[in-house]
């Protein structure tokens, strides 16, 4: 397993030939006579795949690396000797002794007519569009056509983002097997029979109003352009790409590896790279919406307060109009402004008062220095970034129970799982790719379990659907927990030998018979019980958990209980089994690796250790380095409106949207004396900003960035800097030389050297070898390590070698509903729109799908309030009130009101509640209490001017309809 | 009611009680020997049961001819479940033999794929009948019933300890679902095409498990075969096409319907003969003799025993024995492009040289027979018949080009008529 671990595309293959189910095909070489020449097949190779790799080129249309042979187009048919029908080699494996010909006569001449059939019908390529069909046309001279050509379909231009056209379609169906059986989206099926045979979007619906995510699979699928991306810049022209970079995505923790084509310096389109995590798949957000680097109101100056313009944290600067409020500088100018005001208050009010936050955003380099500049600059632990807000309950409970809080397995590993318990995540949205292979997961034959309040998309594909009640984790998980012992399934050599503390939970799980439980959690016992054998019994099963696991007060209880959960079945520590906690960022894990956080320096080393503190005063030249646990996001914002925090630098976050009761915190960035934010978008956090340092987006610069998997990965600059802007690495470096510390101009490389000496269990990993291979899975001690992709397999990483089980006892959320507040507020994302939205709402295709803010309802609560989709409603809690539109919604409980939080017209954590977890600090942004009613007025449109305009009117209405009711 | 047409040459075997409603009942087809065969069955391994049907030499009735024991033979004792198919999707134009071993010998059928399951150790066994077949499914249905009822079917068949279902699955109008593996996928509720071999169904069948599927009529055979001994089924047709075989006959024929004869059975005779002869007193043009998908034959190539080996040698194929008669009338222009329109229809449209390929020859066929053809479009149809003929993941490609190389071959002058190089013969007559 290891071997293929690092080797590109191979374990994919494999697994994706066993995902089939097929006959294992060849287990060892297969040495054939190929053309008259003897070579030799690779295990799993192809007779087509073989002589590729040997430069003989066999025509073929349906196959293409990465999707299941189909063997339909019959272009690539092979003679084989003592065979009476020629054979397509695309799926035909070769067997010892075999003697195949290319282009015998007979097969030429099938070759051939295959290529004139499909050609006799297809148009010219659109200019631009480099057709597979036509390559090899050119290829065999093919281009006699004895027939006319037929009537052909009109174009389908419905969708956004992908433009149908169907007259050059040669029903290949590689869409088909895309996006059918490699996304598992299930949208595009071959209807009709015969030459009526035809591609189709669900039941034949233009493709604008099916059921399409937009992963655009398909597209990258097709041979032929008659699925096309739709041109973003220069209509009618599809220049072919000047250069291509090969980087990452920007967006989810997934990782995905993507090829950037640029063309005039613009990204003119991105396609999946062949990465470990990917496999060449993207979504909606990683394939599309990339225009955001090229916006109009992208930052490309240094900006500086304008004087006597004062911070109004109710009425934010308008991000098209930054000059009403700042005034363009030069980067001397701005870089010293921000230098001296946080300067000058260290000096009146000593480190405690300054802070930081870095970015998950940001790359491992830059996270790495930025914490060294808040910890060995500013003199204090006071620097966090949105880890907090999102799995810092999760991180403390795996450090309180196994140590570690990284995933144990990786997402990839759910091939090999029997089962999977999914719980508090909604990967389908939020990470799209990990779902496809889950989806793919399922359909080799695994079982899911869901547990979620929401029905989400995944529901489909699950055998248990667990929609709890919200905020009843911990009574569901307990009593999956209670089955287990009560009914013998526990594993108790696991026990036994590799953990502390069953006792203690033991004897707190025998009040919590699913029996008693069904009636706080709404799952009937039954069904518990069925959960909790099938996760048990399972010879291998693996557990995802997302923020809704996290986001709560006890968040950390319910992470424990999952702990508990994989403790007490033995599922951890092997292939296909373990804990993973869905990381959000593109690079939370890095950032959290590298010691973004408070109380942890780089590599989870506790400040408060003093040979941690020791160890790093010494590789950072300040022997006094801030003893104590410095304060979390929340706490900062808190401490600003007490005036214990009086400055910031804030690099890539947005807590003016992310935070809970935004308000709040918003309240608490203007009363700062002094504010500096390095961002590319003049963000509702920058506009409270005394200094704004406009930073580089993430094609414009070079860094590794870690994903979910604990895999450290390369990401590579593909654009220049546009106007002013310089690298985030750049401007970190000018602030610390101006703060007092003799820090050089470093690259990432170099960078990334020093954190190999800071982070051990990153310490094999070399920048040559990034380079090399893209990817590199930590731990990875020593160079040329293979990297670990499942952990704890001999013992956990604590004291005592044991994971440890913490009881955690069923307890309310904070604010529950009553008379006046009586709907749960749910908030979250949705799949088009990253985060606050400051990207993906100004990406073209991305704010096209999804332009206006909504609020999604069950039928039934519409119904009890007498609103219709569409409707305006104003929803309100205790700290503040929003208007959007509703959107029916069968997925959401009754009770409940789901909201995502990336609008800022409508900002959903205006609504949160602050209240924190105790152990993690994580504000419980999955359920406070709120009313909804109709509203007096509309909201308006706002958005940043991209689409905003076309959404006026009826096609709001159309699009609250939701994807249920269409 | 009497069943249409006998002759006293027949072997009645499949189909003794024919026309013979009390056959169609447990009871009535226990009094007939019914499940005899069974029983005896039971008492053998599954291995031995294989071996007797080896050792008879059937071939599948199905139009492969496929060896029926070698194909059992394919399936191992190796744990996973297996299953046992009934091909009834018979839709063939010109095929209605399948349909009347449904209608007349519903229980004749069960024992068949009971002992099939048997040998291949399956636990299901699932028949998938042509949709259209409603009264034939209505009784197979009952038959099931019954079965199930005496224990003949179901948990422990006849007090064996051995578990066999049976479910009878209705298709949905595709004639390309009597492909072996599309009606596996049909079956499996996904799209009726058929899919890529190898792997064959004996290792990659319905469900993903191996299966074996057999024709109607050739698990009709079956427990004949096992209560009789190989020896005797040996006794009767030739060497190489052992047994009886329904012979459907259709078209310009005085007497039309099923007849049982040994095979090599001379053709001629069962044509004049045993059929009367050509209607009205008409000449005979040619003959498809084994369903619409084998090449034609012309009058003076029908002196021949209608067994697989010898019609191969003559240039077609026996298939499944149904023998499409047409008179001096017809136009083989039009009866070709009739056909290949058929099979134009029923591509299940993923091959290329058959979903392009067959709507070219149609369109050429039509341009031709509208009068607006040239002699490079007869080039063109043999240059296309020949590249659709094992090329393709079916059959049916091949089908679709068998008439119209054939009939090129053979009655080339009614196409030249047709492109104005000849005085039209249609018209002459
Ligand atoms: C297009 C096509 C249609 C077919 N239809 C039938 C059918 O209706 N009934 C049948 O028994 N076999 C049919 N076959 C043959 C089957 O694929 C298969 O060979 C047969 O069921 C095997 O049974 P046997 O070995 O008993 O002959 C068809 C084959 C093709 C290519
Ligand atoms: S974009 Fe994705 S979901 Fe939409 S049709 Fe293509 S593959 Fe399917
Ligand atoms: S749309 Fe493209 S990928 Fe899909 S079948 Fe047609 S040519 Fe193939
Ligand atoms: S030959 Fe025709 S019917 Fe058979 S699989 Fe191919 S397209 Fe379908
Ligand atoms: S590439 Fe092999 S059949 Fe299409």
């Amino acid at each position: 397993m290891s071997a293929l671990d690092g080797v590109p595309g191979a374990l994919a293959r494999l697994e994706a030939r066993q995902a089939l189910g097929r006959p294992a095909p060849n287990a060892a070489p297969v040495r054939f006579t190929l053309d008259g020449n003897e070579i030799t097949a690779l295990p799993g190779e192809t007779i087509l795949q073989a002589a590729a790799r040997h430069d003989v080129p066999v025509p073929h249309l349906c196959y293409t690396e990465g999707l299941r042979p189909d063997g339909n187009c019959r272009a690539c048919m092979v003679e084989i000797a003592g065979e009476r029908v020629l054979a397509p080699s695309c799926c035909r494996y070769p067997t010892k002794g075999m003697q195949v010909s290319t282009k015998s006569k007979r097969a030429l001449k099938a070759q051939k007519l295959v290529l004139e059939l499909l050609l006799t019908d297809s148009p010219e390529p659109a200019p631009g569009v480099d057709s597979e069909l036509n390559r090899w046309a050119r290829q065999l001279g093919v281009s006699a056509y004895r027939l006319p050509r037929r009537a052909q379909p009109e174009p389908d231009l419905s969708h956004p983002a992908i433009e149908v056209r169907l007259d050059a379609c040669i029903q290949c169906t590689r869409c088909v097997r895309a996006c059918r059986e490699e996304q598992v989206n299930d949208v595009i099926g071959y209807a009709h029979r015969g030459s009526e045979a035809k591609i189709v979007f669900d039941l034949d619906d233009p493709m604008g109003l099916s059921t399409c995510v937009a992963c655009g699979e398909c597209v990258q699928a097709c041979p032929t352009g008659a699925l096309l991306p739709v041109l973003t810049q220069a209509p009618g022209e599809r220049p072919r790409p000047e250069r291509v970079v090969e980087s990452l995505c920007p967006y989810c923790g997934v990782g995905c590896q993507t090829t950037i084509h640029v063309r005039d310096d613009r990204v003119h389109a991105i396609e999946g790279r062949d990465g470990p995590s990917n496999l060449g798949r993207l979504c909606v957000k990683g394939r599309f919406g990339f225009d955001y680097v090229h916006h109009p109101q992208r930052l490309l100056k240094p900006l500086i307060r304008r004087e006597g313009v004062p911070k109004d944290a109710m009425q934010l600067a308008d991000p098209g109009r930054p000059l009403d409020v700042f005034r363009e500088a030069s980067w001397e100018e701005a870089l010293d402004a921000a230098a001296c005001g946080l300067q000058a208050l260290h000096s009146s009010h000593g480190p405690g008062a300054l802070a930081g936050f870095g970015s998950a955003k940001g790359s491992n380099e830059e996270a790495y220095l930025f914490q060294k500049l808040i910890r060995v600059g500013f003199g204090t632990n006071n620097v966090d970034h949105c880890t907090r807000l999102c799995h810092a309950s999760s991180v403390a409970a795996l450090m309180e129970n196994v140590s570690s809080g990284a995933v144990s397995n990786q997402v990839s590993d759910v091939q090999y799982a029997d089962c999977f318990l999914v719980i508090g995540a909604n990967p389908t949205v939020n990470h799209p790719v990990a779902a496809t292979f889950m989806k793919n997961a399922i359909e080799r034959g695994a079982k899911l379990i869901l547990a979620d309040p929401r029905r989400t998309e995944l529901a489909r594909h699950a055998t248990h659907v667990l929609q709890f009640r919200p905020d009843t984790d911990v009574a569901l998980l307990n009593a999956m927990l209670h089955t287990i012992i009560d009914e013998g399934l526990a594993n108790r050599d696991f026990i036994r030998d590799r953990t502390l503390g069953y006792e203690a939970l033991a004897g707190m799980l025998r009040a919590y018979s699913p029996e008693a439980m069904q009636h706080i959690c709404g799952i009937p016992a039954a069904e518990i019980r069925a959960a909790a054998r099938l996760y048990a019994t399972s010879p291998r099963a693996m557990i995802f958990w997302g923020m809704g696991v996290s986001q709560h007060v006890h968040g950390t209880d319910n992470a424990r209980c999952l702990i508990s959960l994989a403790l007490l079945t033995g599922q951890i520590g092997r292939r296909g089994t373990g804990l993973h906690p869905l990381r959000g960022q593109n690079n939370v894990q890095g950032a959290s690796d590298m010691g973004l956080i408070p109380m942890f320096y780089p590599d989870y080393r506790p400040v408060t250790d003093p040979a941690a503190r020791a160890y790093f005063g010494e590789l950072w030249g300040r022997a006094d380095l801030d003893p104590e646990k410095g304060l979390t996001v929340v706490e900062i914002m808190n401490a600003a409106l007490k005036k214990q925090v009086r400055g910031m630098y804030i690099m890539g976050e947005n807590p003016a949207m992310s935070d809970p009761d935004v308000a709040h915190a918003r309240e608490a960035l203007a009363a700062l004396d002094f504010l500096v934010v390095q961002d590319i978008f003049l963000t509702e956090t920058a506009s409270l900003a005394d200094v704004i340092l406009p930073a580089s987006a993430f094609p414009e610069k070079t860094g590794t960035f870690t994903n979910t998997d604990r895999r450290v990965q390369l990401g590579r600059a593909a654009l220049p800097l546009p106007g002013e802007v310089r690298q985030d690495l750049w401007i970190i470096q000018e602030l610390a030389r101006r703060l007092g510390l003799d820090w050089s101009h470093r690259e990432s490389a170099d960078v990334w050297q020093e954190i190999r000496r800071a982070v051990p269990s990153s310490g094999g990993i070399t920048w040559e070898r990034l380079e090399r291979e893209h990817a590199v899975t930590y731990p990875c001690r020593n160079e040329g390590d293979p990297g670990e992709s499942v952990i704890f397999t001999q013992s956990f990483p604590t004291p005592t070698g044991r994971a440890q089980f913490t009881p955690a006892e069923f307890r309310r959320g904070d604010e529950p509903p009553d008379a006046e507040y009586p709907l749960v507020f749910i908030t979250g994302r949705i799949l088009e729109h990253w985060h606050t939205g400051a990207m993906t709402r100004r990406a073209g295709v991305l704010d096209a799908l999804e332009p206006l803010p909504m609020v999604s309802m069950a039928p039934a609560e519409l119904a009890k309030l007498g609103l219709a989709p569409g409707d305006a409603v104003t929803v309100r809690s205790r700290r503040g009130s929003v208007t959007a539109l509703v959107r029916r919604d069968p997925a959401v409980p009754a009770g409940s009101v789901f909201m995502p939080f990336a609008y800022v017209e409508a900002a959903a954590n205006l609504l949160t509640n602050p209240k924190l977890d105790p152990f993690g600090k994580i504000p419980e942004f999955k359920y406070c209490a709120v009313g909804v009613e109709r509203a007096a007025t509309a909201p308006g449109v706002a958005g940043y001017g991209i689409a905003a305009e076309v959404w006026a009117g009826g096609e709001a209405e159309a699009r609250a309809e939701g994807p249920a009711a269409s | 009611m009497a069943y249409p047409y006998r002759d006293e040459r027949e072997v009645r075997i499949l189909s003794a009680h024919f026309g013979d409603p009390e056959a169609r009942t447990l009871a009535g087809w226990r009094q007939r020997g019914g499940y005899e065969a069974l029983g005896q069955a039971l008492a053998l391994s599954p291995e031995q049961v294989t071996e007797i049907v080896k050792n008879s030499a059937l071939r599948g009735r199905g139009g492969a001819g496929f060896p029926t024991g070698l194909k059992w033979s394919f399936l191992r004792n190796d744990g996973r479940p297996h299953y046992v198919l009934v091909n009834s999707d018979e839709s063939e134009p010109g095929a209605f033999k399948d349909r009347e071993l449904c209608r007349w010998t519903p229980h004749q059928l069960l024992e068949g794929a009971l002992i099939n399951a048997y040998a291949i150790r399956a636990q299901h066994v699932y028949i998938y009948m042509r949709g259209e077949f409603f009264e034939p499914a209505q009784i197979v249905a009952r038959a099931i019933d019954e079965a199930y009822a005496a224990g003949i079917a179901g948990p422990d068949v006849l007090g064996s300890g051995v578990t066999i279902d049976v479910t009878l699955h209705l298709g949905a109008g595709a004639y390309i679902c009597g492909e072996e593996t599309a009606l596996m996928n049909s079956l499996e509720g996904r799209r009726g095409q058929p899919r890529v071999k190898p792997p064959f169904p004996a290792v990659f069948g319905a469900f993903g498990q191996p299966t074996n599927i057999n024709n109607v009529e050739t698990l009709c055979t079956v427990p004949h075969i096992i209560r009789n001994g190989a020896d005797w089924w040996r006794s009767i047709g030739t060497d190489k096409s052992t047994g009886t075989k329904l012979f459907n006959m259709s078209g310009h024929l005085v007497r039309r319907g099923n007849f049982e004869f040994p095979l090599g059975f001379n053709m001629k005779e069962l044509i004049y003969d045993v059929c009367g002869g050509i209607r009205d007193g008409r000449s005979l043009k040619a003959v498809i003799p084994g369903g619409s998908s084998v090449p034609m034959l012309a009058a003076h190539e029908l002196d021949i025993p209608c067994a697989y080996e010898r019609v191969a040698t003559a240039g077609s194929k026996l298939g499944t024995a149904s023998m499409i008669v047409m008179d001096d009338r017809t136009d083989i222009v039009k009866q070709v492009r009739r056909m290949v329109e058929f099979y134009a229809h029923e591509s299940c449209g993923q091959c290329t040289p058959c979903r392009e390929g067959t709507a070219w020859l149609a369109r050429i066929m039509r341009r031709i027979e509208a009068g607006q053809g040239t002699e490079a479009d007869l080039a063109l149809l043999v240059d296309l018949g020949k590249n659709m003929t094992g090329t393709t993941i079916c059959v049916l490609s091949d089908s679709a080009a068998a008439p119209v190389l054939s009939s090129l071959a053979k009655f080339k002058d009614e196409y030249l008529a047709l492109i104005g190089r000849a005085a039209p013969v249609a018209a002459a007559v």
